[in-house]
């Protein structure tokens, strides 16, 4: 009899303990996610020993991609009520006579980094999809006739204080537009700034390791 | 639903029994393919491996009425990066009126300019080394935070170690400049600049990379 009976029944594994589980995890990941921002372009960043961990806030990177374009993100420090972000950008529009929206900062705000001239920002943030911006990017100009990686700099500098300046760049990219960079930000003053690496180990030559 | 409301209708006796026996079943299958959606989702969109950082400072740019400081020749090393992942490096400065040195040419490989660094940074090197060692072996207990600081006033206090002159030639990539930054690191190396290649540097590259060709001197 007993036997008719469970055949009957298909068979019921207890999934309570897995669920908690996955509910632990679910709840430890959203907790510890930090998000990975859009890219602007993929950088694959040359090696070095330093193991030094890239600070979380008050931020100004500078991306130089493998094709010499140069991208410019500042984040909004840790309160994001002072709206670092939007003033920056206004201060950009009032430099070069660009009348920005309520909705145009709104959105600026919440992108991270970008690479190209002020003129086309208007036309950058009106952009449908992430792919539409993509094409968009043409890297910032930084000639002497028209550097306007020195004025992101500097308006982002008046605004909040405390910004430490970070340099990612492409192993692949020409040393000269990165000697570019750094004089620009020697002009602005910051003589001391991060380069981003991934970590690799040391190695000795033979006779100088020390037992 | 519409189960749970015929119950109540139907009072006690033969529905309550019923209802036991079933126990309370929720069918959880859809609740834990979300679940395991958005744990997926989050694993993957989580950066674990933060990114690291190479400090660099640079000296100011010296003012219009200052001097800018004067160099010791012979501790003055010079480091010429070319294309194709090469390093070039002499002792002293060039002087076109006098025989110009000659270039001897490393890699980045361990073997390389490391070795050519450590050879000339060897006591400040060893120094750093030794004091790194008896802290990990627990004879000196000092705060790991000191160790920076004892590491920059070994710094200060180096007299003997070169100063390293790091110029780039043409088709150097950011790559070999940030490879070379971290060996100055990695050797403990107290003082180093990036400067510009001067002209003189440059047919001397010319001619290590292209001897046949006639090299003109530059004044």
């Amino acid at each position: 009899m007993g036997k008719i009976k469970l055949a009957a029944k298909t068979p019921r594994i207890d999934m309570t303990p897995m669920v908690d589980l996955f509910f632990l995890l679910l709840v430890f990941f959203i907790l510890t996610a930090t998000f990975r921002p859009e890219e602007a372009a993929s950088i694959s960043t040359p090696k070095s020993t330093s193991s030094v961990p890239i600070p979380d806030s008050h931020l100004v990177t500078i991306e130089i991609s493998k094709d010499d374009k140069v991208f410019f993100n500042v984040d909004n420090g840790t309160d994001s009520t002072e709206h670092i972000r939007a003033k920056v950008l206004q201060a950009i529009g009032s430099q070069y006579k660009i009348k920005f929206t309520p909705k145009e900062i709104k959105k600026f705000e919440g992108l991270a980094s970008f690479g190209l001239p002020a003129d086309k920002l208007q036309a950058f943030l009106a952009a449908p999809d992430t792919k539409t911006r993509e094409a968009m990017q043409v890297g910032i100009p930084i000639d002497s006739t028209d550097n306007q990686l020195m004025m992101w700099i500097r308006f982002a500098r008046t605004y909040n204080n405390d910004l430490q300046f970070t340099i990612k760049g492409d192993g692949a990219a020409n040393y000269p537009i990165v000697k570019k960079v750094i004089a620009v930000l020697q002009d602005n003053n910051v003589h001391k700034f991060n380069l981003t690496t991934d970590l690799k180990a040391v190695e000795l030559p033979e006779e100088f390791i020390i037992k | 639903m519409a189960e749970i409301v015929q119950e109540e209708g139907h009072q006690k006796g033969k529905g309550k029994k019923k209802v036991k026996k079933h126990g309370t079943h929720i069918d959880m299958t859809p609740m834990v393919d979300l679940a395991c959606l958005l744990l997926t989702f989050f694993m993957l969109t989580t950066a674990f491996n933060k990114p690291k950082v190479m400090e660099i400072i640079l000296p100011e740019k010296p003012k219009e009425n200052e001097k800018p400081p004067e160099l010791d020749k012979s501790r003055a090393l010079n480091i010429i990066l070319v294309e194709n992942d090469k390093i070039l490096w002499y002792v002293g400065l060039a002087d076109p009126n006098k025989p110009l040195p000659v270039l001897a040419e490393v890699d980045y490989s361990k073997d390389g300019i490391r070795k050519v660094l450590l050879q000339r940074n060897k006591e400040l090197f060893a120094r750093v080394a030794n004091m790194k060692k008896d802290v990990t072996e627990g004879k000196l207990k000092i705060p790991r935070d000191s160790v920076e600081g004892r590491i920059k006033r070994f710094y200060k206090e180096d007299k003997l170690g070169p100063i390293v002159l790091i110029k780039a030639a043409d088709g150097v990539k950011y790559r070999n400049i940030v490879d070379i930054i971290d060996e100055m690191a990695i050797t403990n190396i107290a003082r180093y600049t990036l400067v510009d290649i001067n002209p003189v540097e440059k047919t001397m590259v010319q001619s290590r990379i292209n001897p046949g060709s006639s090299v003109t001197a530059i004044k």
